[in-house]
C-alpha cells in the first residue's frame, strides 16, 4: 500500500492509494461544486450538471459514453451533495487508461440543449421520487429552517421550479465558475499504475483551463426551530432533527463521530435500545455530516403517528441525559472496536476507499490510511466527547416533522 | 486467485461451504435455516419475522443487550433477515473473531431464550415494519407483484399483516422455532480469511449434536390472478411488471441472465436508454432476474409522473416483447465485461462471497468458484442466447399499478392465463 500524489500544470490535484495487490481500481474525480455554492435562482444546478456531465463532450454522444462505459465493463456513478460533486468508476485495473480517458471527457461537457431538455425531465422525475416518498422533502425543509438563508440550507435537487426555470447558458457560467482544475482531485484507489495515471490524466485533464474558483465561507447562524408538515397520503410519521455538529476541518469530528454511534447507530446504540429494540419507532438513528466550516448531527424518528408525541419527548429526554451526563467508558471502548473493524472491513475495496481518499484530499488536503484513521478514532478520550457535547449541545435541535398529524408539539 | 471450494456436511443433513480468500484481512459467514415465511400459518402471516426477531433477544448464556454488545466489542457486523425459504444470520468481522462469533451464532439458532416479556415489544417492531412499507410505494406495488407472479406462498413477502401478527401468541414462536430452526436443509457458508481444519472442527463441535427435524415440502397454491391497480393519490404511478423465466438451477439460467442484462445492466442497456436517456420517463428503471428453485421470474419497475404513465407502461411492455427478438452482439459484449468485472470484484468482499456461495449451496448443492463462473460467462454465444429467447419470449405478462388511476393494457398484450 502506497500514497502518491502529483500536481499537474494546471492545478488538478493527482492523489492515490496504490495496492498491487487489488483485483480491481477505482477512480473518481471530486470537485468543490454543489449546492453551497449556489443561488436560489439556479438551486439545483450543481446536480443538473453531474446528469448533464454524462450525456457527452464535444467528441462524444450520450450514446457513446454509456456504451464506451459499460464496453469495459465499469460500475460508474456520479454524486451531487452540499459541497462535493463526484464522478467515479471501479474497473478491472487494464482498463484504467480508457477510463480516465472517458471520464476525463465527462468532465467537459457539451451541454446540448435537446439533451438538456430531455435530462430536465430526468431531474423533475427524480425531484417527484422524493417528495413522493418519505420523509417527503421534509430533510430538505429541516435543513433549510435550520441554517436560514446561509447556502448550507440550500437543497441539493432544488425544487420543480428551480430546475424548470434553468436554463443552459445558466448551467454554463455556473460550470466555468466551478470546474476549475483547481478545484478538482483526482483520486484513485486499489490496483494503480500512477506513473501511467499522471500521464493520462496529462493527456486527457492537462488542457482544462485554470481559473480562480474561490468559495465563499461565512459562518451560518443556526436557531432551533420546529415544524409540522402534512401528509394525509403518509400512514406514518417522521421527524427529522437537526444540530450544530463539528465541520470537516474541526479537530472533534473522530469524536463526533464516536458519539453519534453511541447514541444513534442503528444498532446497538442508546436510540436502539429505546425506540427500536422496544418497537417504539420503525426506525430511531442519528448521523453526522461535516461540511467546511460546520456540520449538523441528523437525527431520523419513523413511527406510527399516534406515538410520536411521546416519542418526541422521550428523544428529547434521551438527549439532555446524554448532554448531562455524557457517555460511559465501556460504551466509547465498544464504539471504538466497533468502528476499527467497520473501517477495516470496508476499506477492502478499492470503491470504498476511493470515497475516503478523494473527501479527505478535497476538504482537508490530508491523506490517511486505514491504520491511521483506526489509531486517530482509538485517540478519542472521554473527554473529547464531553468537549463535542459542550461545544454542540444536543439538545436545541430544530425538528421537522412530516406525515398524517396537523399538531404536534416541541417536547419542553 | 485461490478459490479452492471446500464442503463438509454434517450428518445432521448442515451443510458447511467455505471459500479461502486469504488476501483479505476478514471474514463473513451467512447462517441460513429453513424457516422463511413460506412457513407461515396463512393466519400467522409474520410469524417467522417473528420469530426471528425474538431469536436475536438473547440466547445462551447472553440477555439481549449482551448479545448485541458482545458481537459488537468483536467488531462483527451482523444482520438478519427473513426470505421466503430461510432465515439468514450473516456477519462479517475481523478474521480472529471468527470463532467466537460462530458460537454466539450457534446458540442464536439452537438456543434462544424467546423470553415473554419481550413478546410485545418484538411484536411491536415487527409491526412498525408492516406500517413502513405502506408508505414505500415503489415496494409496495413490489410486494404485491411478486405475490402475484409465483404460486403461493412462494410470492409472499416475510412482513405478514397487522392482524396475523397481533394473532401470533408466545406458542406459535416457540413451536416455529422448535419446528424450522433446525439443520436439516440448514446451511453455513464462510468466506475470507479462515483455517479451515479450525472451522471444521469448531462447526462439527457447535453443532453437531443438533437434531433434525426434516419438514413436509411446502404446499403450493394457485396465486391470485389478473393484473391490479392499487388506488393511491399521488402525481407518480408505480408500475412492476413481471414475467416468467428460468430458475438459477436451469442450465438456460446464464442465457435468460444475459438477456435480462442486455435489458437494464448498465448505461447502455435498453430499458436505460429507451425509458430514461430518451424519453425522460422516470428516474429509475430496471429489470431484476429472480430465481426459486423451480421457476424464476423477471421483475420490473418503472416510476413515472401519471401523465406519462401509460406511455411508460407500453415503452415497458415493448421492450420486453422486443427482446424476444433477440439481443446483439455488441450488446451482448459489453454485457459480458460488466458480468467479468463483478465476478472478478467478488473477491474483494468477504461478505458479498459469503452470502453468494450460501445460495449457490441452496440452490445446486454445490458451488460455482469463480473461474467456472467466469468461464460460463465466457462461453455465452449469441446464438444460445437468442435460441433460448425464441423458445421462451418474454410474455404473459404481470402488472401491477399503483396510483391515482388504472393504466389500460396496451392492444396485443395478454395478462397471464388463470391458474
Amino acid at each position: 500500500m502506497e500514497f502518491r500524489r502529483h500536481t499537474l500544470a494546471n492545478g488538478l490535484q493527482i492523489v492515490a492509494e496504490c495496492n498491487s495487490e487489488a483485483y480491481s481500481l477505482a477512480l473518481g474525480f471530486f470537485v468543490a461544486a454543489g449546492s453551497r455554492d449556489e443561488t436560489p435562482e439556479i438551486a439545483g444546478v450543481s446536480h443538473f450538471l453531474e446528469h448533464m456531465a454524462f450525456k457527452g463532450s464535444e467528441q462524444r454522444s450520450a450514446a457513446d459514453v454509456n456504451r464506451q462505459l459499460d464496453e469495459i465493463g465499469s460500475y460508474c456513478n456520479a454524486s451531487t451533495s452540499v459541497e462535493v460533486t463526484n464522478y467515479y468508476a471501479a474497473a478491472l485495473p487494464e482498463h484504467q487508461a480508457r477510463l480516465i480517458e472517458i471520464l476525463g471527457d465527462v468532465l467537459r461537457p457539451a451541454l446540448r440543449p435537446d439533451d438538456f431538455a430531455v435530462e430536465k425531465e430526468v431531474i423533475l422525475k427524480e425531484i417527484l421520487m422524493y417528495q413522493e416518498q418519505p420523509p417527503y422533502g421534509a430533510d430538505d425543509r429541516c435543513m433549510a429552517l435550520h441554517f436560514g438563508d446561509h447556502a448550507l440550507g440550500r437543497s441539493v435537487l432544488g425544487s420543480s421550479e428551480s430546475v424548470g426555470a434553468l436554463q443552459p447558458d445558466a448551467m454554463r457560467e455556473y460550470f466555468r465558475r466551478r470546474y476549475s482544475p483547481r478545484n478538482i482531485v483526482l483520486a484513485a484507489a486499489g490496483r494503480v499504475d500512477f506513473d501511467a495515471l499522471i500521464r493520462q490524466a496529462q493527456i486527457h485533464c492537462g488542457g482544462w483551463e485554470d481559473f480562480p474558483a474561490p468559495r465563499a465561507f461565512t459562518p451560518p447562524a443556526t436557531a432551533p426551530r420546529f415544524e409540522v408538515l402534512t401528509k394525509p397520503q403518509a400512514a406514518q410519521q417522521y421527524a427529522l432533527q437537526i444540530c450544530d455538529a463539528p465541520g470537516a476541518d474541526h479537530a472533534l469530528r473522530f469524536a463526533a463521530r464516536l458519539l453519534t454511534i453511541i447514541v444513534g447507530d442503528d444498532s446497538g446504540s442508546r436510540m436502539f435500545w429505546e425506540f427500536v429494540d422496544t418497537g417504539r419507532a420503525e426506525c430511531c438513528a442519528m448521523s453526522a455530516a461535516h461540511y467546511v466550516g460546520a456540520g449538523v448531527f441528523n437525527t431520523f424518528l419513523c413511527c406510527a403517528p399516534e406515538q410520536t408525541q411521546e416519542n418526541l419527548n422521550r428523544l428529547a429526554a434521551l438527549l439532555a441525559a446524554v448532554q448531562r451526563d455524557g457517555v460511559t467508558e465501556a460504551e466509547l471502548e465498544r464504539v471504538k472496536r466497533k468502528v476499527g473493524a467497520h473501517i477495516v472491513l470496508s476499506g477492502e475495496r478499492p470503491a470504498n476507499r476511493l470515497f475516503s481518499i478523494g473527501s479527505n484530499w478535497l476538504q482537508r488536503g490530508e491523506y490517511r490510511s486505514v491504520k491511521e484513521t483506526v489509531a486517530q478514532y482509538q485517540a478519542v478520550t472521554r473527554a473529547d466527547i464531553q468537549a463535542v457535547l459542550e461545544q454542540f449541545p444536543l439538545t436545541r435541535p430544530t425538528t421537522v416533522a412530516v406525515g398524517p398529524l396537523t399538531g404536534l408539539r416541541a417536547p419542553a | 486467485m485461490a478459490n479452492a471450494i471446500l464442503t463438509h456436511r454434517l450428518a445432521n443433513g448442515m451443510a458447511l461451504v467455505a471459500e479461502p480468500m486469504p488476501w483479505l484481512e476478514s471474514v463473513a459467514f451467512a447462517l441460513l435455516a429453513p424457516a422463511g415465511c413460506a412457513r407461515d400459518p396463512d393466519d400467522r402471516l409474520g410469524l417467522a419475522n417473528l420469530a426471528c426477531e425474538m431469536a436475536e433477544r438473547g440466547c445462551g448464556s447472553r440477555d439481549s443487550r449482551q448479545f448485541v454488545e458482545d458481537l459488537e466489542y468483536l467488531g462483527v457486523d451482523s444482520t438478519s433477515g427473513v426470505a421466503n425459504t430461510h432465515v439468514s444470520f450473516a456477519a462479517a468481522m475481523p478474521a480472529d473473531s471468527l470463532g467466537e462469533a460462530l458460537a454466539i451464532h450457534a446458540d442464536l439458532a439452537r438456543r434462544p431464550h424467546l423470553p415473554a416479556d419481550q413478546l410485545e415489544d418484538a411484536r411491536q417492531s415487527c409491526l412498525q415494519e408492516v406500517w413502513a412499507v405502506d408508505d414505500d410505494l415503489a415496494q409496495k406495488c413490489m410486494v404485491e407483484l411478486r405475490r402475484r407472479s409465483y404460486p403461493d406462498p412462494f410470492g409472499r413477502t416475510n412482513f405478514g399483516a397487522e392482524e396475523t401478527l397481533e394473532a401470533c401468541t408466545l406458542d406459535d414462536v416457540r413451536n416455529f422455532i422448535a419446528a424450522h430452526y433446525q439443520p436439516a436443509g440448514a446451511i453455513l457458508a464462510v468466506a475470507g480469511k479462515f483455517d479451515w481444519n479450525d472451522v471444521r472442527a469448531r462447526v462439527d463441535k457447535l453443532f453437531g449434536d443438533w437434531a433434525p427435524r426434516p419438514a413436509a415440502p411446502v404446499r403450493a397454491r394457485p396465486a391470485p390472478t389478473g393484473w391490479t391497480h392499487i388506488p393511491h393519490d399521488s402525481p407518480q404511478t408505480q408500475i412492476g411488471v413481471s414475467f416468467p423465466s428460468v430458475s438459477y438451477r436451469d442450465p438456460d439460467y446464464y442465457k435468460a441472465r444475459a438477456a435480462v442484462g442486455v435489458l437494464s445492466d448498465g448505461f447502455a442497456s435498453r430499458l436505460f436508454s429507451e425509458a430514461r436517456e430518451k424519453r425522460g420517463l422516470s428516474y429509475s428503471v430496471y429489470a431484476q432476474l429472480h430465481s426459486l428453485r423451480d421457476r424464476g421470474a423477471v421483475f420490473s419497475y418503472i416510476g413515472p409522473d401519471r401523465e406519462r404513465a401509460q406511455e411508460a407502461l407500453e415503452v415497458m411492455l415493448g421492450e420486453f416483447t422486443r427482446l424476444g427478438q433477440g439481443v446483439r452482439a455488441d450488446e451482448l459484449e459489453r454485457l459480458k465485461a460488466q458480468l467479468k468485472s463483478g465476478t472478478i470484484m467478488q473477491q474483494e468482499s468477504s461478505r458479498s462471497r459469503a452470502s453468494s456461495i450460501a445460495s449457490d449451496w441452496y440452490f445446486l448443492e454445490r458451488v460455482r468458484s469463480l473461474p467456472e463462473t467466469l468461464r460460463i460467462i465466457e462461453e455465452l454465444r449469441l446464438e444460445d442466447i437468442n435460441r433460448h429467447l425464441a423458445e421462451r419470449p418474454p410474455r404473459d405478462f404481470m402488472v401491477v399499478t399503483l396510483g391515482s388511476e388504472p393504466l389500460e393494457v396496451p392492444r396485443g398484450i395478454s395478462p397471464p392465463h388463470p391458474g
